[in-house]
């Protein structure tokens, strides 16, 4: 061997050393990064909680693509096997479209599932009442839809702002929900080659809305109760009919770290306050428009159930984004105990109109004369007047806010003053009158029970009224909110509507909520607890929950003051219709602050119920709802204060354009406003979501030209 | 055109299910006549509440006709004098001044009285869990066009599907029988495509499950389609009857 040789050799080894040595001097580099990486992203978390704001990562908003989220997280997200499932249980407050259908998923799935109604039935639940249609991304129309359309319809509708990832899960999960209606035996409408058939809604320039009748809520709810019922009588899910949730069971789990884990509820026909442990609560309890006394609402609807996931930690979002819808037949006095919508269908051909003279106005209030007896040149068509492009066809918040200018200007209609005229007398003219029947004659018959009036020969009389709640519970991406293990769905929840929800997206939302979301994104949460162990609901939690539930009762029950509930509950509307209702400023919210809280001071003084608790009480049942009521309409004139902007149903008159239109201020409040809790009668805290449009471009909604 | 009248309402009182019940009259001054019928209740309760008196219980939550939860025998009819509505869509122009007004609850076995109007129903989800569905599970279903459905057989499956499950056909009927609730149901799924698959099983599964709950059984007399709010017609009891006698066959 030469000593080159040796050399050469040696200098091999040194440079094989240096190389591992410079691998391993990378390596450490590398990770050295990441752990800075992890570092900042913490900080960058921990700090963005400091300031009280939610980031996508908190939001659990899946990474990628606008289109590719959903399946990213459906691939990547944990599951629980058949055999675990069986020894899990799952609570379901309500049995609407979202708790029905998810009940009823989440039991054929194979887990065990409590689910629980105030009615006393499931298939009572208020989205029967919805009439119009569920929109779906099918194009079966061949009109262009597709999944990017109606999320972006939905997205603009909401006025931008709704989450993107969520509304659009939302378009891409719409056409599983028509094929399995269809398969459970819902008779939507078909054309005569016995395909599918549908209709154009408000909002959109295809025609996505399917249909059955003016049933449409009735026939979905139905087919949710249809899949629910077979899995009741199967034994997977206990039905408890005539219960209402009073209150969620927190149990500390071994990190100290709270998760819901039951509920107390009471038994309405006995009194008996009952407790349920579950592994999950998910609650689907609709929204709170009945904050307003009269609304649109079924009479028992209420927002205790969110108030309840509120007071334990859960985030109230956005809870002045109220939809108040144009075409109601009006109050007929002050006995009213809530309104009647008629389908926005009527817009198509109906002309809306109040008198161009006050002194005609008048003589329609004291009931001298009619709307008939009006001569043409004497009407002011104002909606065609002050939006000639879109006329009578203007969305339903631009509607609402132009009929109260014209009532509050005195040119209101009935006896209340508080109407305006929906006149078909020009379509039947051009249409003639079997046409004009055969599109709405059941409407018409409708109306003409209720007000006594033929709306062939004298135009209807509408006017607007409250009908849904975007706002609701926070959750993130899977529907659990701020609080482990509690799941929010449906009306319930705020998450894809932004500030106005368009028609006939409601059912849409709840089914989809409800069949194709949550029973993945539960698994999620529930894959981590397979290792728990029923507990007992003799607890020490689940007794502290029962009593605290039982002092408030006995609380109420000793007060045996001099008010009914409805009496108090009719002031509480009045002082929303009033000063949170369709035109708000600055000092009516502060005014409304004022009312509500001398309200509650009124109904915790001298409030009266007769009869016991522990039996049959419906003014108990009552009483309980209407103190949370109170506090929501509160939180309803704290948020609208915040917002100091016109978005969708919410309008604030001091933001608003030259032309009296909406005016957003996408620079300030382009965020999701969080309410956190902080005790009784203290003022609650804001959270913020940015929205960050990344993938949609904002713009200014026109429909004068 | 409306205007006030006095009344009378003479309303069932029963204080629990195993109570003895009673009629009270009730007089009621100054009833706007275009207040629904539900809304005399309401204020016919705000009286008796302010004289600390034990308000009427009663069934009612949409008041618009479709949630089918208000149950109320009106002068001897389910739902009231007005035909095609429900109880809540009644409205006090029905009625004279000077009149009284005689207010009960479904009167059928198999809806015992829970409380003076209310009633127990659950024999009617009972039988909806013995039959009253397709069985698809969530997913996994063909596209909904897959099958196509000629016009008049969905229509005529909807026209089925309108029942509300209110119960005034049990509570009309002279034998208690629940036959036009079930005769909905099954029709409706029945002349589906999707509901054909088990067509025999269910007619035979819910009838089975309406004979245990002690309703009684048909002859034909009418008067549930004569009072049912949504019109469902006695056509679907005879195609029940064809089903469940062509199941017989079939054993």
């Amino acid at each position: 061997m030469t000593n080159t040789e040796e050399l050469l050799a040696a200098a091999k080894e040194v440079a094989g050393k240096v190389k591992d040595t410079v691998q391993a001097v990378k390596g450490a580099v590398q990770d050295v990064k990441e752990t800075v990486l992890e570092v900042k992203e913490a900080v960058q978390q921990e700090t963005a909680k400091q300031a009280n704001i939610i980031t996508p990562k908190m939001a659990k908003i899946p990474e990628g693509a606008l289109e590719k989220k959903w399946t990213n997280y459906k691939d990547h997200q944990k599951l629980v096997n058949p055999a675990n499932k069986r020894r899990l249980d799952v609570i379901v407050v309500g049995t609407g479209l979202a708790g029905a259908s998810a009940a009823a998923t989440l039991a054929e799935l194979g887990f065990n599932v409590l689910n629980f109604c105030i009615q006393d039935s499931p298939r009572r639940a208020h989205s029967i009442a919805a009439q119009g249609g569920i929109n779906a991304a099918k194009n079966y129309q061949n009109d262009g839809d597709s999944v990017y359309r109606l999320y972006y319809d939905t997205i603009k509708g909401g006025d931008y702002r709704a989450r993107e990832a969520n509304v659009y899960r939302l378009a891409e999960v719409s056409n599983n929900i028509i094929d399995q209606c269809v398969a459970q035996g819902v008779p939507f409408a078909r054309e005569y080659g016995g395909l599918l058939d549908n209709r154009s809604f408000g909002g959109a320039q295809v025609s996505r809305t399917f249909y059955a009748k003016g049933q449409t809520g009735q026939q979905l709810l139905l087919g949710a109760y249809s899949a629910l019922s077979r899995q009741i009588g199967k034994g997977k899910v206990k039905m408890y009919n005539r219960h209402e949730m009073l209150d969620i069971v927190m149990i500390k789990d071994e990190n100290g770290e709270e998760r819901a884990r039951g509920i107390i509820a009471r038994n309405l026909v006995t009194g008996r306050i009952e407790r349920f442990f579950g592994h999950a609560v998910v609650v689907a309890s609709g929204g709170y428009g009945n904050t307003f006394f009269l609304s649109t609402n079924a009479m028992a609807s209420n927002g205790s159930a969110a108030m309840q996931m509120y007071r334990h930690g859960a985030y109230f979002a956005n809870p002045c984004y109220a939809q108040i819808h144009p075409t109601c037949i009006p109050k007929h006095g002050d006995f009213q105990s809530k309104l009647t919508l008629m389908s926005e269908s009527l817009r198509n051909d109906g002309r809306i109109w109040v008198p161009k003279k006050l002194e005609d106005a008048k003589k329609l209030q004291r009931g001298e004369i009619k709307g008939r007896d009006i001569p043409e040149e004497d009407r002011d068509y104002y909606l065609e007047r002050r939006y000639p492009a879109f006329g009578n066809l203007v969305p339903r918040d631009v509607a609402s806010r132009a009929a109260k200018e014209r009532c509050d200007a005195g040119y209101g209609v009935n006896n209340t003053g508080l109407a305006v005229f929906l006149d078909f007398s020009e379509a039947i003219q051009r249409l003639g009158k079997d046409v004009v029947a055969q599109k709405y004659g059941n409407l018409f018959q409708m109306y003409e029970k209720i007000v006594d009036e033929n709306p062939y020969e004298n135009p209807m009389m509408i006017f607007p009224a409250i009908h849904y709640t975007m706002g609701g519970i926070w959750v993130d991406y899977e529907l659990q909110t701020s609080v482990k293990g509690l799941f929010c769905i449906g009306e319930a929840n705020f998450s894809d509507h932004g500030a106005n929800r368009l028609g006939a997206s409601a059912l849409m939302q709840g089914l989809a909520d409800g069949y194709f979301v949550l029973p993945y994104t539960i698994q999620n949460y529930l894959a981590d607890q397979i290792g728990v162990a029923r507990m007992s609901t003799d607890r020490p939690e689940f007794e502290a929950a029962e009593k605290a539930v039982q002092d408030k009762i006995d609380r109420l029950m000793k007060i045996q003051g001099k008010r009914s509930v409805d009496s108090i509950h009719k002031e509480l509307g009045l002082i929303m219709w009033d000063f949170v209702g369709m035109g708000r400023t600055a000092e009516s919210l502060k005014k409304a602050v004022e009312k509500i809280n001398a309200l509650k001071k009124e109904f915790w003084s001298n409030v009266y119920i007769p009869g016991k608790a522990d039996s049959l009480n419906n003014e108990l049942e009552k009483a309980l709802r209407l103190a949370d009521f109170l506090e929501i309409g509160k939180l309803m004139a704290i948020d609208a204060l915040n917002r100091e902007e016109s978005c969708g149903g919410h309008f604030r008159e001091e933001y608003q354009t030259e032309e009296g239109e909406a005016l957003r201020q996408d620079d300030k409040f382009s965020y999701v406003a969080c309410w956190k809790y902080m005790g009784e009668d203290k003022d609650p805290v804001l959270i913020k979501e940015p929205l960050d449009y990344e993938f949609t471009e904002r713009k200014t909604r026109n429909y004068k030209n | 055109m409306d205007s006030y009248i006095d009344i009378k309402v003479r309303v069932w009182r029963q204080a629990g299910p195993k109570a003895q019940g009673h009629f009270e009259t009730y007089e009621l001054k100054h009833v706007f006549q275009g207040a629904s019928f539900l809304e005399m209740i309401d204020i016919l309760n705000e009286q008796l509440i302010s004289e600390h008196k034990d308000p009427i219980a009663f069934d009612h939550d949409c008041r618009e006709g479709i949630c089918g939860m208000c149950s109320m025998y009106v002068n001897g009819h389910p739902h009231g004098p007005d035909s095609a509505i429900t109880t809540c869509q009644l409205h006090m122009r029905k009625f004279h001044d000077g009149e009284t007004i005689t207010v009960e609850p479904w009167r059928s076995r198999a809806f015992p009285v829970i409380k003076d109007l209310m009633v127990d129903r659950q024999a009617y989800d009972k039988i909806m869990q013995a039959g009253g569905f397709v069985s698809v599970n969530t997913g996994g279903v063909p596209d909904a066009n897959a099958i196509p459905i000629p016009k008049p057989i969905a229509d005529e499956a909807m026209d089925a599907a309108s029942c509300i499950g209110c119960g005034a056909c049990a509570a009309a009927c002279k034998n208690g029988s629940a036959m036009l609730f079930v005769a909905a149901k099954v029709s409706q799924l029945n002349l589906l495509p999707q509901g054909k698959a088990e067509k025999h099983q269910r007619a035979k599964a819910m009838l089975q499950k309406m004979d245990e709950l002690g309703f009684g059984n048909c002859t034909n007399t009418g008067a549930c389609a004569a009072e049912c709010p949504k019109q469902v017609s006695l056509t679907h009891i005879a195609r029940l009857n064809r089903d469940f006698i062509g199941a017989k066959f079939c054993d």
